[in-house]
């Protein structure tokens, strides 16, 4: 086994997802199967390769500092599911 | 010939000569798609006061005489490819409502050269899949043959195309998704070179393997549209600042002095006679134009899959982040805690496929595993990039099939996630490697089923891509065929 239930779980949480208890069971057994097959990679020595991030060398990539065009307010909350016409509307932090 | 079974160079040429109006033309399309989308299903929305508007226009600039090549052409986009005030879905019920506020650069390009766009096509939610089964609303069929895959995440813009609803499509590719489908379809289909064409307005799946290109019936159209999006954009920091070539004029006739290499691991088991002897033709036809063909090896390519499904979900699991049902999207409105809104926004505007790369790539991130998984994978696709800077000091282009069979029934292999996965096998070494790719129509299986052929270049070479796909499309001389769509 290369993930338990429990695990499936809590990285459910870490991804802020709710699972039913059906999803989790289906879940757990295909997320074994792609994590079984994935450790293949192991056959591999990469002793001092270095991790590849991007597909050619690109050094910080700057734009100049200049004020452009941007969303109104309006526009901005135009697709919120839910706001007050001046800010986005969610369920109380503290 | 009726107007909507134009290639888009045919139907520019019309166009230009005033023999076609894109009144007519996009008329044409749109009856077309009326009369057979009940059946490909490839719209997920069609919007034509608006095309037929952009195509007034676009005749009026044809009038003044300072027309480009895509001015009144009608085009499909992929529905990830944000359009101004056109709903932009992305397969999925978490942006079922989502409006645009803006154009996607691509998108934007297009319509600066007058092009028309018809309507948003149907795909795999968040283009994590490789039959656009798990699109959210509707899942496009094959035009060959209706009840098997069109492919995916582009199948919408494969479908469409090869359908005749429209001469050209916008797609995007993570790991296959416009090649796969375009072969499987019938049609052409290019992933850019990574940094070539600018992804700003897309919606972001893996942003180190993302890349939009398009989908034509031809390689002339494929370089026109080409021609149109590539170019570096301030507003997309991974676009490469430098010059465009004009694609189509590599297009002639030709290969001396090429060499095409065969990756040998590409032709191993699991690939399906009958694809295997369409590219054996093709690499003949390449022989017979002047290219020299040598054999070359890319070792590492049975890891691939491996490490393209731990990168992919691991930035997607990043990505798909921003869905917490603040600031647009679909929220769950009945919850009373903040933990509430975000659990039950994502658990119920995600579907199952989205939700397990989610699941696997906060896995391979998440503390005490991200040596094991992540960082491994970013390793071995070094080595994968390695594999292929020596091929390409062996040759100018690599030629394989891109699917290892034909188009497949739906419903075959959408319990076996794993299975689909590797179905991915011959495409997505280019994503991780971040080279163009592209595919070209090879011929048919006797069921009737497209397979294509898959051309791969060194980075930002896709002027030798293209010469070597028009070569190959010239080459093999398929007859015309129109699918049935019965």
């Amino acid at each position: 086994m290369k993930i338990t239930k429990e695990e499936v779980e809590r990285v459910a949480h870490l991804a802020r997802l709710n699972l039913s208890v059906q999803e989790l069971d289906t879940m757990t057994g295909q997320l074994d199967t792609i994590l079984s097959y994935v450790a293949k990679l192991d056959e591999l020595d990469t002793t001092g390769v270095q991790a590849m991030t991007h597909a050619f060398s690109v050094s910080n990539a700057f734009r100049e500092d200049r004020v452009t065009e941007s969303l109104t307010r309006q526009e901005a909350l135009a697709n919120g599911p839910c706001q007050n016409g001046e800010a986005f509307v969610v369920p109380r932090i503290i | 010939m009726n107007p909507y079974e134009l290639t888009i160079a045919q139907a520019s040429g019309q166009l230009a000569a005033g023999s076609l109006s894109s009144r007519e033309l996009t008329q044409s399309c749109l009856e077309r798609t009326k009369a057979v989308d009940d059946k490909v299903k490839a719209f997920l929305v069609v919007t034509p006061e608006l095309a037929l508007a952009q195509a007034d226009e676009a005749d009026m600039i044809r009038a003044r005489g300072d027309a480009q090549p895509l001015c009144g052409i009608p085009l499909s986009i992929k529905d990830l490819l944000c359009t101004k005030g056109i709903v932009t879905t992305c397969g999925s019920r978490m942006l079922e409502h989502f409006v645009p506020p803006y154009d996607a650069t691509v998108v934007e390009k297009l319509k600066g050269q007058g092009a028309v766009i018809l309507g948003k096509v149907a795909m795999d939610e968040f283009a994590m899949g490789s039959t656009s089964e798990n699109c959210a609303f509707r899942v496009p069929e094959n035009p060959w043959k209706l009840g098997f895959v069109s492919g995916g995440s582009s199948g919408g813009s494969a479908a469409s195309v090869a359908a005749l609803e429209c001469p050209g499509s916008l797609g995007s590719d993570t790991g296959g998704s416009i090649r796969q489908p375009a072969s499987l379809c019938g049609i052409v289909g290019i992933k850019p070179t990574y940094g070539l064409v600018s992804r700003y307005g897309l919606v972001a799946f893996a942003s180190s393997l993302d890349q939009i290109g398009p989908l034509t019936r031809d390689v002339t159209d494929c370089a026109l549209m080409m021609n149109a999006i590539s170019g570096y954009d301030p507003k997309d920091s991974t676009s490469v600042r430098q010059e465009v070539p004009d694609f189509s004029s590599s297009l002639t006739k030709g290969l001396q002095g090429m060499r095409v290499g065969v990756p040998r691991e590409y032709f191993g088991e699991g690939l399906d006679p009958e694809v295997r002897a369409v590219v054996t033709h093709g690499i003949d036809v390449l022989r017979d134009a002047g290219a020299e063909i040598i054999e070359v090896s890319l070792p590492r390519t049975d890891y691939c899959v491996a490490v393209y499904y731990l990168i992919a979900t691991a930035e997607a699991s990043s990505n798909l982040a921003r869905y917490d049902g603040v600031s647009y999207g679909f929220r769950d409105l009945e919850v009373k805690t903040l933990m509430e809104m975000y659990k039950e926004t994502r658990s119920q505007g995600f579907g199952a496929e989205v939700k397990r790369r989610i699941l696997i790539g906060t896995y391979a991130l998440s503390a005490g595993y991200y040596d094991a998984y992540y960082k491994k994978a970013s390793q071995v696709r070094t080595l994968i990039l390695g594999d292929f800077n020596r091929a390409f000091e062996q040759c100018d282009v690599l030629i394989s099939p891109v699917v290892p069979t034909p188009a497949w029934k739906l419903g075959e292999k959408a319990e076996n996630p794993l299975a689909m996965y590797l179905s991915d096998v011959l495409t997505i070494s280019a994503n991780l490697a971040g080279i163009p790719g592209i595919s070209v129509p090879g011929g048919f299986s006797r069921d009737g089923l497209p397979i294509g052929i898959q051309l791969q270049g060194a980075h930002f070479r896709e002027d030798s891509l293209f010469k070597v796909a028009y070569n190959l499309e010239q080459g093999l001389n398929l007859p015309p065929q129109r699918p049935g769509i019965a």
